[in-house]
């Protein structure tokens, strides 16, 4: 039947999904009278700008901070309350962010401008992509790169390959999964409205093999629709990372230094297209968001539809708390994910878990010396050589690491995790990358 | 960042995880790997061949040991490398070697080899081959007494050792039932060479453990095949395959990680390389009739140069943007 594909080279990470992979999508929402935080950076590109001033009354769907350039997104209330402070606040991903705060009336009273848009259909190409960049949509599989740019490709009818990336590689995280399961109308409604956007496109739906209950049911649901297909993958890391996805659906290499559109394709994540739809049909933007909790130190592992703004203080204690204390708690899952301070940081857009470690499961290895074994550069998905870039990055030989393509490094800490001298390879790669940048 | 003093959480850079077997892990593999063949010599050669190896190995721990109380470094290593380099020079001695011959190796081994040059992963020769090479150099007499221990259960060629014979009488005829002696390690040599099937069950197990990638072996083995059929030598190619150190040097010498390339394309090159420099060694040379260790020495040299030259294609490179 359906042919299973993959890309060169990875890791094969225990998955660790069997604990929330059952578990149905429960709604969680923010307390009254707490604090709702919305950091202006949440997502790639320029951060938004604060349009509400402290004291303002704001609803539930409007929008409170404007796009602050042109690759910038909007964002927009997710309750509705009093702005009580726009002040620098941390975000999970330990970046300190100008932030709107608001304090929760509880009352959860609509925008009136959010209306439910029946004729969406016989909306122009370009119309549907200003309703996605008004809803403040980005991509919601981690790296937030605002998603009426993807849309808007310089020749959108060479796009000839949408992909829903329902990969989900990363361990611990199910709640691409659970959207599949759960929301599949939804996403297949979502699909239509990106295949209007890409006239010439066919879409395909990726999913992992460890997903099979999703790849059968999708498959059943899309056979008879020509322009639409579902696609197997090989269970393996990172399998969702873009360029890889690309390679391993349709044999296409996107060049260093491209993007997926200049081979023709443009990909979403299972969860964007769920907000695209909303955002189109629905008429509501971007407010919430589906959540993986687990990690030996949650009492109820679970995927939550989340408000974003909302503490994962208040996330945590709403699903029940903690078992144990936590040693290490991660935003995103343990291959690319954050590890947090505090819980006093909220769910952004681009927060697809959190995954509290107990200290047996945060526990690290000692790092030793390299012993060339050359199982880095064996497991590179991008074919680099993360031992000479580890050298070159602690020799501070950013001309070197530059010729042995350092920028190229995806970050998905493949090298780090198969490493036997446990040597922190991405870490140092990640560092250099950046240093080098700023140079 | 002051938070992180305050942090009420473990922070630290991604990935969280951690796969795959130490190097502690992958050196005990090794030593797994070299049990059947060590076993075999015991059987062949005897007791004292059992304590030479376990004076090899325990010598180069001791070695190793010392070297880090002198550098004030943890005094006993986290990794089982030293017990490797050890087993693997003793596996290189004759059968009849005096008890301080395989101390002596170690000696040079791990401190001039190994530690002079920075430890586990940063020595440029392999330290087995190179403290074989400084024992040959040093003690030529009692390093090629090959013939004073007849192997258990022996009938055969007593003058010669296999390559020896063969070195001598190039026209030689070689049986079916030589082949099979040759396999099974019923001949005379180093103590850890000469039963080819142990190795090759060794170097399979290491290869299906993923420890040592299959390209250096098996392009080091078809090599060694094709020159010997190409060259006409007698017995030819599996006598070639069989006798001598070319199953311990391609499963267990050729692939010192620190001394191997680690690119892909690399370990082929060094692979043919290690093969092709075997062969002109064991047919042209005048006086040896074997050439494993120096063609493996000489190949170690050229790693850095060979990495430099076969880096990967970094996916997406060449590609128009």
């Amino acid at each position: 039947m359906l042919f299973v594909r993959t890309f060169k080279n990875g890791v094969h990470p225990s998955d660790q999904k069997k604990a929330t992979m059952k578990k149905p999508i429960r709604i969680i929402l923010p307390e009254k009278g707490s604090e709702v935080v919305y950091p202006m950076q949440q997502h790639l590109g320029a951060p938004a700008k604060p349009v509400v001033a402290s004291g303002d009354r704001v609803l539930l769907g409007q929008r409170i901070a404007e796009m602050g350039g042109r690759v910038s997104s909007p964002i927009h209330a997710s309750v509705s309350g009093v702005v009580s402070a726009i002040e620098p606040r941390l975000t999970p991903t330990g970046l300190v962010s100008q932030s709107v705060i608001i304090e929760n009336d509880g009352l959860m009273l609509e925008d009136k401008s959010l209306a439910t848009r029946e004729d969406w259909r016989s909306l122009s190409r370009e119309e549907i992509i200003d309703i996605v960049r008004d809803a403040g949509v980005v991509g919601l599989g981690g790296a937030g790169f605002p998603t009426h740019i993807k849309m808007s490709p310089p020749d959108y009818t060479k796009i000839d390959c949408f992909i829903v990336n329902a990969a989900e590689c990363e361990p611990y995280l199910t709640s691409d999964y659970r959207v599949l399961i759960e929301e599949t109308d939804r996403l297949l409604e979502g699909v239509e409205v990106m295949l209007g956007v890409f006239p010439n496109a066919e879409a395909v739906i990726a999913i992992e093999t460890n997903k099979m209950e999703a790849v059968n049911r999708l498959s059943a649901l899309v056979k008879r629709n020509p322009r639409v297909d579902v696609v197997p993958l090989y269970t393996k890391y990172p399998q969702g990372a873009e360029k890889q996805l690309i390679n391993a659906v349709t044999g296409r290499v996107v060049p260093k230094g491209g993007l997926p559109a200049d081979v023709g394709v443009v990909v979403n994540n299972a969860d964007t297209v769920i907000a695209v739809h909303r955002s189109v049909v629905r008429g509501r933007p971007l407010m919430r968001r589906i959540v993986t909790v687990s990690g030996g130190a949650v009492m109820n592992k679970g995927n939550y539809k989340v408000r974003i703004g909302m503490p994962i203080s208040g996330l945590i204690e709403a699903t029940g708390g903690f078992r144990e204390e936590p040693a290490k708690v991660l935003c995103g899952g343990p291959m690319m994910g954050f590890a947090m301070y505090d819980l006093d940081a909220p769910i952004i857009k681009t927060s697809s878990a959190i995954v509290a470690l107990t200290e047996r499961e945060a526990r690290l290895p000692e790092q030793s010396g390299c012993i060339r074994c050359g199982k880095c550069v064996e497991h590179c998905p991008m074919g680099l050589m993360p031992l000479e870039l580890n050298k070159f990055a602690i020799a501070a030989d950013y001309g070197k690491f530059e010729e042995y393509d350092g920028s190229s490094c995806i970050e998905c800490g493949c090298c780090t995790y198969i490493c036997p001298a446990k040597r922190h390879l991405a870490q140092s790669i990640k560092t250099a990358k950046r240093l080098a940048r700023s140079r | 960042m002051e938070t992180a003093a305050k942090s009420r959480f473990v922070v630290s850079g991604a990935p969280h995880a951690r796969g795959g077997d130490s190097t502690r892990e992958i050196m005990l593999d090794v030593i797994i790997a070299l049990l059947p063949a060590a076993v075999m010599a015991a059987f062949y050669f005897g007791f004292d061949a059992a304590l030479l190896m376990v004076i090899g190995g325990a010598s180069a721990l001791l070695f190793e040991i010392l070297w880090n109380l002198a550098v004030k470094k943890p005094a006993v290593p986290g990794d089982l490398s030293a017990v490797v380099t050890g087993l693997l020079l003793a596996f290189n001695l004759p059968p009849n070697a005096p008890f301080w011959l395989p101390i002596v190796g170690s000696l040079f081994a791990i401190v001039v080899v190994k530690q002079l040059f920075g430890g586990l992963g940063q020595n440029f020769l392999n330290p087995a081959l190179a403290g074989r090479a400084f024992l040959m150099a040093s003690y030529p007499a009692i390093m090629t007494d090959y013939l004073a221990v007849m192997p258990n259960q022996f009938e055969g060629i007593t003058s010669a050792t296999p390559l020896q014979y063969i070195k001598a009488n190039p026209d030689a005829q070689i049986l079916s039932s030589d082949l099979l002696t040759a396999f099974i390690g019923q001949k005379y040599g180093v103590l850890g060479e000469t039963c080819a099937v142990a190795l090759l069950l060794g170097g399979l197990y290491l290869i299906l453990r993923r420890v040592v990638n299959w390209r250096v072996p098996f392009f080091y083995l078809a090599t060694v095949a094709a020159l010997s059929y190409a060259l006409g030598r007698a017995g030819s190619p599996v006598y070639d395959l069989l006798t001598g150190g070319v199953m311990l040097g391609a499963f267990f010498m050729a692939t010192d990680f620190a001394t191997s390339p680690v690119t892909p394309a690399g370990k082929v090159i060094f692979g043919v390389g290690c093969g092709a420099l075997t062969m002109i060694i064991r047919t042209f040379s005048g006086a040896y009739p074997e050439g494993v260790s120096y063609s493996i020495l000489l190949m170690n040299l050229t790693v850095p140069l060979i990495d430099r030259w076969t880096r990967p294609k970094t996916f997406g490179k060449g590609k128009a943007a």
